[in-house]
């Protein structure tokens, strides 16, 4: 029990989800997934050896069908979402250089 | 004019079809009340009353052409936020979604359409359906009608305390750990939450995929069932979609539960469940005894393992499927960015809320690699054998009674600070999700501060037929009719 975040796995987790923390952000994270661990470690009380992992509770299958276009032309509805658009493209910073 | 409002949505609808009511003035009648309730109750984040009055225009010609015949023409419905609705605002109760309109319409929205129900709006929620308060929404709490002191209960908070307000007739929830049920009973309305895979996932934003589920709420059994009937099917878009062959849901409503066998898991009447919630719920159970069910005590094993693992298995998903949220397709972007990976991090770091924050970080660290086995697969093994326990207990009884939640509802701004705490009072419902199960909250009293108190049936998997003739067979016995909230809508305690 008791988890301990370090600063370099909080780095870390906050890569992954792609988040910007300040660092009292950093802390308060911290904390709270040390808090979470904690609780989610009393699973360790279990016995689940043997025991397959459920992703779904019923058995699910791939679903096939015909790569057929069935809705219409919805470029322009689409890229009236655009926080910023370029034409008929979604416009990001610069990628490379 | 506003006596219509009293009416469920199977009584309006059937004056619509006897031309008693016309459809615009059911529509007129829900919209003078949201301008008279909603600034003290918030139920939507978008009311559409331009369109509302358009649709109700077009059913009223298709009902008098005979074209729609259903109980649900010309109804008005409200729809959770995170419900898409094509060319309509759908925000998910978050900033980052500020703006975003689908340019395609959710499956079990377009079912309601085609009964020719009226939508009124979108309902307001906690933002992605991630919270059990409806406080974290980015759009403002949404306040229990009952007493506008304290909450909705979440995540579909706007939906239920909008049936509840009177200001729609009947409304669509999303159900991931509770979301249907535990706002159902702190409103004191009807909600399901049906098997996994009965209602397609279309254009529902997802949260948790393995755990979504859309369902009704509604003012009583009678709507609930009607609404489940009009939103099941088979979705070959919906890749979990399960063809279950009859959806004549409407067909259980019988009043008879004679030799049904119920049981009541002691875990869910012992320690932590409120004093009066327990006497109303047990109550109840005597209720649907005295009927001829076959009432008694069990033990469901595992039960306080339930959070832990759906906190695991819920924030993994979140974190992937959240990760579309970028500012690059739609929906909020910041400003003042540094190149494009800065402008995904200032992005999201700006547009979600501190609770979803918290569960895409859990989410991220659980499926990283070195812990992914620990935690993630460990939650996936508990959930396993959840479902086991719950095999085992359906060996011997039809339904499983007890409360949807283990208090009614709290006050507002108590309940944030400690999510552990907040995440202890879905220990009723979450099972449920991880096992796939059908589930209904049904209000069944009130505590002394005049809250509703809700109970829970939980049936076998493609068993919502028992569950509604259990349901019916209760507001039956007790002549139960939807309790509008006071006049001037609980000026608190």
């Amino acid at each position: 029990m008791a988890n301990k975040i370090s600063d370099e796995t909080i780095e870390y987790v906050g890569i992954l989800a792609k988040l910007e923390l300040s660092e009292e952000e950093k802390e308060a994270a911290k904390e709270d997934m040390e808090k979470m661990l904690d609780y989610i470690d009393t699973l360790n009380e279990l016995d689940t050896a043997g025991i397959e992992p459920m992703s779904h509770v019923f058995p699910v299958n791939n679903v096939f069908r015909e790569d057929v276009v069935t809705n219409g032309d919805g470029k322009e509805e689409t890229l009236a979402n655009a926080p910023l658009r370029k034409e008929d493209s979604f416009e990001v910073p610069r990628t490379i250089g | 004019m506003s006596d219509i409002l009293k009416y469920t949505a199977a009584e309006l609808g059937k004056k619509i079809r006897e031309r008693k009511v016309s459809v615009k003035e059911a529509v007129d009648a829900v919209m003078e009340r949201i301008r008279t309730v909603e600034p003290k109750i918030n139920s939507y984040v978008t009311v559409d009353e331009d369109g509302a009055y358009a649709q109700a225009e077009e059913i009223q010609k298709k009902i008098d052409t005979g074209e729609f015949t259903g109980p649900l023409a010309g109804v008005p419905v409200a729809v959770k936020d995170n419900l898409c609705i094509r060319g309509g605002l759908t925000t998910c109760g978050s900033k980052i979604l500020s703006g975003f309109k689908p340019t395609y319409t959710a499956e079990a929205v377009c079912k309601i359409q085609k009964a020719g129900a009226v939508i009124i709006g979108k309902t307001n929620m906690d933002e992605f359906a991630m919270g059990s308060t409806t406080e974290t929404s980015f759009y403002g709490p949404t306040k229990n009608p009952h007493n506008t002191e304290h909450v909705p209960g979440g995540s579909s908070g706007g939906s239920c305390a909008a049936v509840a307000a009177q200001e729609c007739y009947c409304a669509l929830g999303s159900d991931t750990g509770g979301s249907i049920r535990q706002p159902s009973s702190f409103c004191g309305v009807v909600g399901m939450k049906p098997t996994y895979g009965t209602v397609s996932r279309y254009g529902l934003v997802a949260y948790g995929s393995s755990l979504d589920q859309i369902g009704p709420i509604a003012k009583d059994v009678t709507d609930c069932a009607a609404i489940l009937e009009t939103i099941a099917s088979h979705d070959p878009k919906d890749s979990t979609s399960v063809d279950r062959g009859s959806y004549s849901f409407t067909e259980a409503l019988r009043d008879d539960v004679k030799g049904l066998k119920i049981g009541i898991p002691r875990d869910y009447i012992g320690d932590g469940l409120d004093e009066e919630v327990r006497r109303a719920v047990m109550q109840a159970a005597r209720v649907l005894e005295e009927r001829g069910a076959e009432v008694e005590t069990f033990d469901l094993g595992l039960v306080k393992y339930a959070i832990p693992a759906y906190y695991t298995i819920a924030s993994a998903e979140a974190s992937s499927n959240l990760e579309r949220f970028d500012g690059v397709k739609y929906g909020y972007r910041a400003d003042g960015y540094d190149g494009l990976h800065n402008m995904y991090k200032k992005t999201r770091s700006e547009g979600f809320g501190e609770e979803v924050k918290r569960r895409i970080m859990l989410g991220s660290f659980v499926l990283s690699s070195g812990y992914y086995d620990a935690y993630y697969l460990k939650a996936l093994r508990t959930k396993a054998l959840i479902k086991q326990e719950f095999d085992r207990a359906f060996q011997k009884y039809d339904v499983i009674l007890g409360p949807a939640a283990p208090t009614t509802a709290p006050r507002l701004g108590s309940s944030l600070s400690d999510p552990i705490k907040m995440y202890l009072g879905d220990i009723y419902t979450i099972s449920v999700n991880l096992a796939g199960l059908p589930g209904i909250s049904v209000p069944v009293g009130r505590d002394g501060k005049g809250l509703p108190v809700g109970m829970q049936l939980i049936g076998n998997v493609f068993q919502e037929e028992t569950l509604l003739r259990a349901a019916y067979t209760y507001e039956c016995a007790t002549g139960k009719q939807y309790e509008a909230p006071a006049a001037g809508l609980g000026k608190g305690e």
